[in-house]
């Protein structure tokens, strides 16, 4: 039975106010800090291992999706409108409602709950950032540039892979932060399919009324650490490896 | 604003402006008059504080120290917005605003003024024909107007309300030589009309001193070199620093700002090409002239009182007196003279500089002055050189 | 039991969208106050923001640092913060859901009023204008095709998270998607997503057509004569 359907009954009253607020954080710090709540194939651990595993699954199916196209299309120049309207569509269709509309799909086609219909839904979340990104990244090269590297003899291939290519990286490093980000907080939406992640605690914590309070903001916390964590490292990443003078924009 | 003091429109004094962190200032306890009615340029450098000097006049920079009257009233004293709407202001990127259109533009302060509607309308188009645009130029917005119409716009824009001042900052730099030359000329022409106490800024000397009455030459860190008139600016440069500045041209440029009609021509005898050397010779002396102008009279038959018709030689008595004691007395006056080189004929209202190309050109050191009148008179080298002294 | 396997196969049931369209309409106008009312009050206080930012630049860095933080929270994870605050229902929504417009309002409020060439705000000063009247009469409208940009993206982007907001305890086209989900019945799913996004859709070519109509000054090209 959904955890969702139960959220709806919870009882409204249960809410603890601001006052209320000081001792729910001495729960929720209990809650977080006691080993049981980690332990086991239903605990923490396993959730949040659960949770950063599809992140970087589909971030990186994303990316192999994305990118090798964007590339092509932006060294040729073509198709330019392609890129914006990626990104509106992206922005306008609602990642709840593509998570849900997979899962029906991926039961009727044999691919079962959980994991496939959250990969999925996540893979199409993250490929507008991506190749927005790569595209513009690499179309946004100054034709100054790639006419001279043309100009001394490269071959096309040559041309994209070391000069395109590397100017490009920031941009492209950039779409990818923006995905992995976006990726590993709607990842949260899988425990509405059955994939048991950090979304877990959050919706079994909301079935539970007042006494899952712990749990539904223990599990929120870790949510956004996790979101919060995969920006910073990507950001330091990126900073360590893009070293460009900021006049090569 | 209260009347102007002796005829000054604005009044620097001790004027400095230092700026957190720079090692000079900007400006250094400039000193200097404007009069009512003038236009004085500033020039200089970069660097030279001249852009500063004229922010400071309308306070768009606050100064550090000293003062600046406005029309006698002390600049600090007044509120600031209404020190800005009695001075018309004109920048080198223009700044019309975009959203607006042409009309709206040129309105902006009369507005800002409270004026009714009918009047602003109506000061619009006045504008519009001031400037040289036509009337249905006040519909269209600013993107649909060329630059140097769009700067015709800024300035009628800065007189909109009608203020007794005009402050211009480089306003012509950005535009180019040809329309530049016209957007002068018809600076020049609109200053003749409304007399307005102009401050124009440029670093183009050669601007300055076609557009100023006066021109203040400013050094690195806003100092004062001179101040003075282009004629004695360009005659007596105060030091080293200004005669670089100014050139090595500068009594070229001095011919540029006088005319023709400026200096002392000389009588010279019109006599045809049949006429013999020796009666030419007689016809100059008894004149006192000492320049003959051979005319070519096979367009009129009739015999005249006094040969006339268009020139087609110029030579020097003192040559044609010595032709005549050479062998078979010199011949005709008109043989030897070459049918494709006519003497070069000037205006009486072109600048000194033509006239000096002409009488380069003339081969013979004088070029004819071209006058209704039948009596034809000569420019010299000598006479050029002349009037510069 | 036999018509709800039927309906289980296919992928949406026609019926049950024509049985339930005053569903769909009740639905719309919850989900259309949801957006509106976090779009209001988050371009409100983001106005308040970006003043704040434009008038004090050291202020910009840290307001859109917080901003940025706000938007990477999962939407789903907000909203669980905020339940033993403030419960279930609106205003837990609405409280996240403006959190969410911050970032996108400040950025391009400060864009658009950073983007009025300076040569004209020069002019402007020149001229006499206060600096409210500069705000009011130049800045502002020169800056709106920036600001309507971000309201557009603002737009789209809150229609979709009130999807999400269904889950607290709110209506709009999220509970469709939930019924779904809950009754393992695809139909809702397919028809609170494809409405979420007709939706977007519209209010963004809405806004579009706005952004033309105020800037009639953008339209017209004119070149040397």
């Amino acid at each position: 039975m959904s955890a969702v359907a139960l959220a709806g009954t919870v009882d409204l009253a249960g809410t603890v106010g601001l006052v209320g607020a000081v001792g729910l954080v001495g729960d929720v710090w209990r809650y977080l800090t006691t080993s049981s709540s980690w332990s086991g194939d239903s605990g923490l651990g396993a959730l949040v291992r659960a949770h950063l595993w599809i992140s970087l699954v589909s971030t990186v199916a994303a990316t192999a999706l994305a990118v090798p196209p964007a590339v092509w299309l932006a060294h040729r120049r073509r198709l330019p409108l392609l890129s914006v309207a990626l990104v509106n569509i992206g922005r306008a269709v609602p990642s709840f409602a593509i998570v849900a509309f997979v899962f029906p799909l991926s039961i009727r086609y044999g691919f079962g709950l959980g994991f496939w219909p959250t990969c999925v839904a996540l893979v199409a979340l993250g490929i507008p950032p991506i190749f927005t990104n790569t595209y513009a990244g690499v179309a946004g090269v100054a034709p100054d540039v790639v006419e001279a590297a043309r100009g001394v003899g490269m071959t096309e291939g040559q041309v994209l892979a070391r000069v395109e290519l590397p100017l490009a990286l920031p941009l492209v490093l950039t779409g990818l932060r923006l995905s992995a980000v976006q990726i590993t907080a709607t990842a949260t939406l899988g425990a509405f399919v059955g994939y048991e992640c950090l979304g877990t605690p959050i919706l079994q914590g909301l079935a539970r009324g007042v006494a899952g309070r712990p749990q539904l903001v223990g599990g929120a916390l870790l949510v956004i650490v996790a979101a919060l964590a995969t920006d910073a490292v990507i950001g330091r990443v990126i900073r360590r490896v893009v070293r460009w003078p900021s006049g090569l924009r | 604003m209260g009347a102007a003091d002796g005829g000054i429109a604005v009044s620097i004094r001790d004027l400095t402006k230092r700026y957190p962190g720079a090692p000079g200032p900007a400006v250094q306890e400039l000193s200097l008059d404007v009069a009512a009615g003038e236009v004085v340029a500033l020039v200089g450098p970069s660097g030279c504080g001249k852009t500063t000097t004229l922010k400071m006049i309308n306070r768009l920079i606050e100064p550090t120290s000293g003062t600046i009257q406005v029309l006698g009233r002390d600049q600090a004293a007044l509120p600031v917005h209404e020190l800005r709407r009695s001075i018309g202001y004109v920048i080198q990127q223009i700044g019309l605003f975009p959203h607006r259109t042409v009309a709206a533009n040129i309105g902006v302060v009369p507005g800002l003024l409270g004026w009714p509607k009918a009047r602003i309308a109506e000061r619009v188009a006045e504008l519009l024909a001031l400037v040289g645009l036509p009337a249905d130029a006040g519909g269209r917005y600013p993107s649909e107007l060329s630059g140097g119409q769009q700067q015709r716009v800024g300035v009628a824009r800065a007189l909109a309300a009608d203020p007794p001042i005009l402050l211009m900052d480089e306003p012509y730099s950005a535009v180019d030589p040809l329309v530049r030359g016209r957007l002068q000329d018809d600076l020049l022409a609109l200053q003749a009309k409304v007399g307005k106490t102009i401050v124009i800024v440029t670093h183009d000397i050669d601007e300055a001193i076609k557009l100023g009455d006066r021109v203040a030459i400013l050094a690195q860190g806003g100092v004062l070199a001179q101040y003075d008139t282009p004629d004695e600016l360009l005659r007596a440069p105060a030091d080293e620093f200004v005669a670089a500045f100014l050139g090595r041209e500068r009594s070229l440029r001095r011919l540029g700002l006088r005319r023709a009609d400026d200096v002392r021509a000389e009588p010279a005898v019109a006599v045809a090409p049949t006429a013999s050397v020796a009666e030419a010779v007689d016809a100059a002396d008894a004149m006192g002239a000492a320049w003959v102008v051979v005319v070519d009279r096979s367009a009129d038959d009739r015999p005249a009182p006094a040969p006339d018709g268009p020139p087609v030689g110029l030579l020097a008595v003192a040559d044609l007196r010595h032709r005549s004691r050479g062998e078979s007395g010199g011949g005709a006056v008109g043989e030897g003279l070459d049918p494709e080189r006519r003497p070069a004929v000037v205006d009486p209202t072109w600048p000194l500089r033509e006239v000096l190309d002409a009488v380069l050109r003339s081969g013979c050191g004088a070029a004819l002055v071209a006058t209704p009148s039948p009596a034809r008179c000569v420019i010299t080298l000598d006479a050029l050189a002349e009037a510069l002294r | 039991m036999v018509a709800q396997a039927s309906r289980r196969d296919t992928l949406v049931s026609w019926g049950w969208v024509a049985e339930h369209l005053d569903d769909v309409w009740s639905r719309t106008v919850e989900h259309v106050q949801l957006t509106v009312v976090a779009l209001a009050l988050g371009f409100a206080l983001s106005s308040a923001l970006a003043a704040l930012a434009v008038r004090h630049r050291r202020t910009f860095a840290p307001i859109t640092w917080i901003g940025s933080i706000l938007y990477t929270i999962p939407s789903v994870a907000l909203f669980g913060m905020l339940i033993p605050v403030t419960g279930l229902g609106f205003w837990t929504a609405e409280i996240a859901l403006v959190s969410y417009t911050i970032l996108i309002f400040v950025r391009n409020i400060v864009a658009g009023i950073d983007g009025v060439p300076a040569p004209v705000v020069e002019a402007a000063d020149a001229m006499g204008y206060t600096r409210w009247q500069r705000l009011r009469s130049v800045e502002l409208p020169l800056a709106l095709p920036t600001i309507v940009a971000g309201l557009r993206i603002a737009a789209v982007t809150v229609i979709g998270l009130v999807t999400v907001a269904a889950v607290v305890g709110n209506g709009g086209y999220g509970a469709f998607i939930l019924d779904g989900l809950d009754r393992d019945f695809p139909t809702p799913i397919v028809v609170g997503a494809v409405l979420s996004v007709l939706l977007a859709a519209a209010v963004d070519a809405g806004l579009a057509c706005a952004e033309r109509a105020l800037t009639p000054w953008a339209r017209r090209r004119g070149g040397a004569r």
